[in-house]
C-alpha cells in the first residue's frame, strides 16, 4: 500500500497511471529484461526454457529498432516532421561506439599495431585523425554518442525549420542529407573504414564481445533504454510541450499566430529524437558486431517510417510494437522467401496505410472498442436475468 | 524577440491609433491585391470590414500579423510599433490576436485543451515542458469557455465540434491570448442566422474591454454590429462611415451591394 502511494505521487507513477498501454509495455520489457538473460545464462541447452545466445542477440536487434523507432514516432506521431533520414542519426551512434570498440582492440588487430586501427594501417596512414583522438575514453565515446546526431540534428534543424521547410521538402531533404553521409563514410579518406565500415570488434569495457554475459547485458540494457526512453517520450508528449507539438502538428500556421515559436519547438523534439536514435545506434553496434556506411542508406530511414506507421503513428507504443513486428517478419522472411521481403515490405505499408491509417495500435482499440460496445448493449439483458 | 503578453485596456490617454494604416501595398506577382490602403483604428474600437471577394480583406489582416510583408507602406501598432518588423509569434505575443477565415481549431485536442494552448504566458520550450496549470489559469479557462458558450462540451475533441462552435472556441482562444487588439476575419461564414446574430453580440461583449476588426460578408451580421464600417475594393478603401451612409454611396452599390 505505501509503495503505491508513493508511486501514485511520483511524477513517472503519474504518467503511467494515465497510461495502461505504457505500464503493459514497460512490464513486458521488464520482464524481458530479467527473464531472457536468466534463460540463456541457467538454464541448460536442451530445456524448453533455454533461449539461445543467437535469440538473444536478435531480440536486442529488435529492441535497438524499437528505441530508434520511438525516436522517429516522437517527431513524425506529434510534430508531423515526417523524417526520412533518421537513419543517419542511428549510423552516426552506432560509428561513435564502433570507434570506441575500435580503439580496444589496440595491438590485437590484424598488423598489431597499437596506435592506429587495421584499415589505416592498411591504407599506410601513419598518425590517428585527429577527430578519433577521446575515444580510447568510454564515457568520451558514450557522450559522442548522444552529441554527434544532436549536433546534426541541431544544425539541420535550425536551417529547416528556420526557412519554414515542412512537409514532402523537409522529408526529401531529410532523405538528401543522409544519402550525402552515405557517399561520405564510403570515402576511405574519410578515417572511418571506408566501405568495409567498422568491424573485428573484441571486447567492451575489458568484457569479450563473444561471451553470452556480455551480449545478454547487452540485451538488458536494450530493454531498460527502451523502456526508459519510452517513459521520456511520455512525459515529452503529455507536458503542455507535447500539446504544442500537436497543435505545430495539426495546425502550424494557427501555433505561430498564437504567439508560439514553431521553429524552437521543432528544433528540440528533433534533436531529442536524434539523441534517442544515436543511443539506439550504439546500443546496436556491440550486438551484431559491424557497423559500416550501409546504415546510411535511404531505404533503412524509410523502414523505419514503415514500422512506426505499421505498429501505429503517434501513440509510441504503436512505434515498439511495429519494429518489433516488421522485424520478426523480416527474419523469418528473409530466411524463407529472400526474394520476396522488400515486395512485402511494400505491400505492407501500402496495405497499411490504405486499410489501417492507425495502425496495429488501431485495429486493436478498435476491436476493443466493438467489443465494449456489444458489452454494453447486452447489459440489460443480463440486468433482465438477474 | 521576447515580447512580453500585454493584458487587454487601452487606459493609455496619450494613445492615438490601436493599429494605423499608411499608403500600405502589396502585389502578387504583379497584381496589386492591397493597393495604397489606409486605415485608422482607435482604441476601443469596434470597426466592420466589408467588400467583394478578392478585395484584399484576408491579405490585409496577413500584413498586419506578419505573415506577409508589404511592398511599401506603414503598419503601426499602439502608434510606436512598427508591426512590418516582426513575425507572427512576435506579433501575437506583442498583443495582436487572430481568427482566420477558416476555422482553425486544433482538431485532436479537446476544447479545454484548445483553450489551455492559447492562455496568455508560457510560450517558451523550457517553461512548456515544465509548465503546472495554476488554479487561477484554470478558472480562466473554464470562465471563457463559458463566455463562448462551450461548458457542455469542454472534455470533447475539437474536431467533434459543429461549424459554428469551432468558430466560437477559436474566439475564445483568442480571448485568452489577452490581446488589445482582435482580427476576426469572417466569423460568421457558414452560420445559421441565430449563431449569427448571437456571434454578433459576442463580438459586441468583446469589444467592451479590446478593440476588434470584424471582415464579414453578411449584411445582417453588420447591422447588429452597428459600428463603423470600411468598404474594402481592389486593396483600397472605397467608403467608410456609418453603414446608412456607406450604403447610400452610389459606387458602393455599384461594386459591391447592388450586386
Ligand atoms: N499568397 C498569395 N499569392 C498570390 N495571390 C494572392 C495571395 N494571397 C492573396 N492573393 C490574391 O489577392 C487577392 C485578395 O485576396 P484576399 O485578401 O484573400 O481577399 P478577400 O479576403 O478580401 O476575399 C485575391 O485576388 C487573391 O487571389
Ligand atoms: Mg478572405
Amino acid at each position: 500500500m505505501i509503495n503505491k502511494t508513493i508511486f501514485e505521487r511520483s511524477a513517472i507513477g503519474r504518467l503511467l497511471l494515465a497510461d495502461k498501454a505504457g505500464r503493459y509495455l514497460i512490464g513486458v520489457l521488464l520482464a524481458a529484461m530479467i527473464l531472457v538473460p536468466l534463460c540463456n545464462l541457467l538454464m541448460p541447452a536442451g530445456s524448453f526454457f533455454h533461449i539461445p545466445t543467437y535469440v538473444v542477440v536478435l531480440l536486442g536487434k529488435y529492441l535497438c529498432y524499437a528505441l530508434l523507432a520511438l525516436a522517429l514516432d516522437l517527431v513524425w506521431g506529434y510534430c508531423g516532421i515526417l523524417s526520412l533520414g533518421h537513419g543517419a542519426f542511428f549510423a552516426l551512434g552506432g560509428y561513435a561506439m564502433g570507434m570506441h570498440l575500435m580503439r580496444q582492440i589496440g595491438e590485437r588487430g590484424v598488423y598489431g599495431n597499437a596506435e592506429l586501427p587495421d584499415f589505416m594501417v592498411f591504407l599506410n596512414w601513419t598518425e590517428l585523425p585527429w577527430y578519433w583522438y577521446g575515444f580510447d575514453s568510454f564515457f568520451f565515446a558514450m557522450f559522442m554518442v548522444a552529441l554527434v546526431p544532436a549536433a546534426l540534428a541541431f544544425v539541420f534543424g535550425w536551417l529547416a525549420f528556420r526557412s519554414r521547410v515542412t512537409g514532402v521538402y523537409l522529408s526529401i531533404i531529410t532523405q538528401a542529407m543522409t544519402y550525402a553521409l552515405l557517399l561520405a563514410f564510403f570515402r576511405n579518406d574519410m578515417g572511418f573504414g571506408g566501405n568495409n565500415g567498422l568491424t573485428d570488434f573484441k571486447d567492451i569495457l575489458g568484457f569479450s564481445l563473444q561471451s553470452d554475459v556480455t551480449r545478454c547485458v547487452l540485451f538488458a540494457l536494450s530493454a531498460l533504454s527502451v523502456a526508459l526512453a519510452y517513459i521520456l517520450c511520455r512525459a515529452i508528449v503529455s507536458s503542455k510541450y507535447g500539446r504544442v507539438l500537436v497543435a505545430i502538428r495539426d495546425a502550424e500556421s494557427r501555433t505561430r499566430f498564437m504567439g508560439y515559436r514553431v521553429e524552437h519547438f521543432k528544433l528540440f523534439v528533433f534533436v531529442v529524437s536524434a539523441m534517442l536514435a544515436g543511443i539506439a545506434g550504439a546500443l546496436y553496434v556491440p550486438q551484431v558486431g559491424i557497423i559500416n556506411p550501409g546504415e546510411f542508406g535511404p531505404i533503412n530511414s524509410i523502414e523505419i517510417v514503415i514500422w512506426v506507421a505499421i505498429g501505429g503513428r503517434g501513440t509510441l507504443f504503436g512505434a515498439v510494437i511495429g519494429a518489433v513486428a516488421v522485424n520478426y517478419a523480416k527474419t523469418y522472411f528473409t530466411g524463407a522467401f529472400p526474394e520476396v521481403w522488400l515486395f512485402m515490405l511494400g505491400a505492407l505499408f501500402v496495405i497499411s496505410t490504405l486499410y489501417l491509417p492507425k495502425g496495429i495500435v488501431g485495429v486493436v482499440n478498435q476491436l476493443r472498442e466493438r467489443r465494449a460496445e456489444r458489452n454494453a448493449t447486452s447489459t440489460p439483458e443480463q440486468g433482465a436475468q438477474s | 524577440m521576447s515580447a512580453v503578453v500585454k493584458s487587454p485596456g487601452f487606459h493609455s490617454a496619450e494613445m492615438q491609433s490601436m493599429l494605423y494604416l499608411n499608403g500600405v501595398t502589396k502585389s502578387f506577382d504583379g497584381f496589386k491585391a492591397i493597393n495604397n490602403l489606409s486605415l485608422d483604428i482607435y482604441p476601443g474600437e469596434l470597426r466592420a470590414i466589408i467588400g467583394p471577394n478578392g478585395a484584399g480583406k484576408s491579405t490585409m489582416m496577413d500584413i498586419i500579423t506578419g505573415k506577409t510583408r508589404p511592398d511599401s507602406g506603414e503598419v503601426r501598432f499602439r502608434d510606436s510599433i512598427d508591426l512590418t518588423q516582426y513575425d507572427e509569434a512576435d506579433i501575437a505575443n506583442l498583443g495582436i490576436g487572430r481568427k482566420f477565415q477558416k476555422p482553425t481549431v486544433i482538431e485532436t485536442l479537446t476544447v479545454w485543451e484548445n483553450v489551455e494552448l492559447a492562455l496568455a504566458g508560457t510560450r517558451s520550450v523550457l517553461r512548456a515542458l515544465l509548465h503546472k496549470l495554476s488554479s487561477e489559469q484554470a478558472d480562466k479557462i473554464d470562465e471563457v469557455i463559458k463566455l463562448v458558450g462551450l461548458k457542455a462540451k469542454t472534455n470533447d475533441l475539437a474536431g467533434s465540434l459543429s461549424h459554428g462552435q469551432k468558430q466560437w472556441l477559436e474566439i475564445g482562444m483568442l480571448i485568452v491570448q489577452g490581446p488589445e487588439l482582435l482580427l476576426v476575419d469572417e466569423p460568421a461564414a457558414g452560420m445559421t442566422d441565430h449563431e449569427t446574430m448571437e456571434t454578433a453580440a459576442l463580438l459586441k461583449e468583446i469589444n467592451k474591454d479590446h478593440t476588434v476588426v470584424v471582415v464579414e460578408h453578411d449584411m445582417d451580421f453588420i447591422k447588429a454590429l452597428d459600428s463603423k464600417v470600411t468598404v474594402l475594393h481592389e486593396g483600397g478603401v472605397l467608403a467608410e462611415g456609418r453603414l446608412e451612409v456607406v450604403s447610400a454611396n452610389p459606387r458602393v452599390i455599384e461594386v459591391y451591394l447592388g450586386r
